[in-house]
């Protein structure tokens, strides 16, 4: 369970956000400028909020009142931004690797390596160089490298926003994999809701910085199980 | 034209400290180059400042300094040679000290503009995926920015092989010790009939150069990451 209660300023933004998550996929929307991308840095650790409390399970990222800090490599939080961010400098395969290192396993070692690059289809890209790489397969292998850190959450950000229309219905059973099989929180920045819609298990909508009601629950949250869009 | 024993030997001692100076303000220009692309503290302008003095010095003076500094009497040199037993005055130590100082400004800034180059999204992506600062610097920050750090090699290595002011300042031209490449065609000069020495040893440092040139042109072309 993720928990999220901040305020942050960034530029004319104001974010005022107070919102809980659960497993499954959870799908953020909104307008751009909204704070969408803000709030998953947040997440990540890749911001300091303002003032305000992150925690993901028992485990506390942020919190300012009581000074409490981690860094986002010590969080477990998985990142794909909309331009995927392969390391130029590596493979294919070295950019999975790279994952897998960070992770904490050896060469060799024991994982879900085999898994994940059956699950994205990503073998026949192992020995490429990112550059001769389609939109569509960027972003898968940035989804494998994002997974293969072994994330107890993870943050998509557009993750379809670089790939072309008729490529993105490539990448979405692939999402629906996911969600099935590795039951993976998984928190999906979008301003096109069409791409969830039927995948997302709560929806956030985000206007002006704060989290609005998208349905019947209480709090800010919806929580509706396959909410049209 | 075959070089006598006595002109390689001038070489190989000009070689043996620009590869020192090289080496060690290399390695000191990669943690300042960070601390200025990256850093944001009280003072970034005066160590920017400071790091730059050598290029706008006269070199005589920058020499000067060293000697007051580094001499067998100075405040470092004498520390350094009680405890270290490190003797800089007069010696190939204080040659290789004075190309790394003049060199420091350029290497300094080579390697700067490399770290800039990098995208420090992939940085931060790197975070994400569990790389703490260390690993990250050592495995994202450093490769992408070796074209710079290349740039900033070869740059330094080519300011201390043809350093001369702050050098003859320092330790003087004493032949065998500290007279380089520079130096020794300075005393040719000086001394009447010296022009066909001078012109040989003229020749010798044109080859070297080109040679370093293109070698190092070659290690570039490898070690620039594909951009898309």
């Amino acid at each position: 369970m993720l928990q999220v209660q901040v305020t942050h300023r960034v530029g004319a933004l104001a974010l005022d956000l107070d919102l809980t998550t659960g497993a499954g996929l959870t799908a953020v929307i909104g307008p751009s400028g909204a704070g969408k991308t803000t709030l998953l840095r947040l997440i990540a650790g890749l911001v300091r909020p303002d003032r305000g409390r992150i925690a993901s399970d028992q485990v506390v990222f942020v919190d300012t009142a009581r000074r409490a800090w981690v860094p986002p490599h010590r969080r477990g939080v998985g990142y794909v931004a909309q331009d995927a961010r392969l390391f130029p400098h590596l493979s294919v395969r070295n950019n999975l690797r790279y994952a897998r290192w960070c992770a904490g396993v050896a060469p060799g070692g024991a994982d879900d390596w085999d898994e994940i690059v059956h699950l994205l289809d990503l073998r026949s890209l192992l020995t490429r160089s990112h550059t001769g790489l389609s939109g569509g397969e960027v972003q898968r292998v940035a989804l494998g490298r994002a997974l293969l850190g072994r994330p107890r959450l993870l943050l998509l950000d557009e993750p379809l926003a670089a790939v072309d229309i008729g490529r993105r219905t490539e990448i979405l059973p692939y999402l629906d994999r996911l969600r099935e099989q590795r039951r993976l929180p998984m928190l999906y920045v979008t301003h096109a809701p069409a791409e969830i819609a039927g995948r997302a298990d709560r929806v956030i909508h985000l206007q002006d910085g704060r989290a609005a009601l998208t349905s019947d629950s209480g709090g800010n949250l919806a929580e509706v199980r396959n909410a049209e869009i | 034209m075959p070089w006598s024993a006595e002109e390689l030997a001038i070489l190989g001692l000009s070689l043996r400290v620009a590869a020192w100076a090289t080496l060690v303000s290399v390695l000191l220009a990669v943690p300042v180059a960070l601390l200025l692309a990256r850093g944001r503290f009280w003072g970034r302008s005066l160590v920017n400042a400071l790091v730059h003095l050598p290029l706008v010095l006269p070199p005589v003076v920058t020499g000067y300094l060293l000697l007051y500094l580094f001499g067998r009497r100075g405040p470092i040199g004498a520390w350094l040679a009680d405890t270290l037993g490190l003797v800089f005055a007069f010696r190939w130590t204080g040659a290789a000290l004075a190309a790394a100082v003049m060199g420091f400004p350029l290497v300094v800034r080579a390697i700067r503009l490399g770290i800039e180059q990098v995208d420090h999204r992939l940085e931060e992506t790197a975070a994400t995926l569990g790389a703490g600062p260390l690993r990250v610097l050592l495995t994202v920050t450093v490769p992408l920015a070796l074209p710079g750090i290349i740039a900033g090699t070869i740059l330094g290595f080519a300011k201390a092989l043809g350093e001369f002011g702050a050098t003859i300042t320092f330790v003087a031209n004493i032949p065998g010790e500290t007279q380089t490449i520079a130096l020794a065609i300075y005393t040719y000069t000086q001394a009447p009939g010296g022009d066909a020495g001078a012109l040989r040893l003229v020749a010798l440092s044109v080859a070297v150069s080109l040679l370093a040139l293109l070698a190092s042109e070659a290690l570039a072309r490898r070690a620039a990451p594909e951009r898309p």
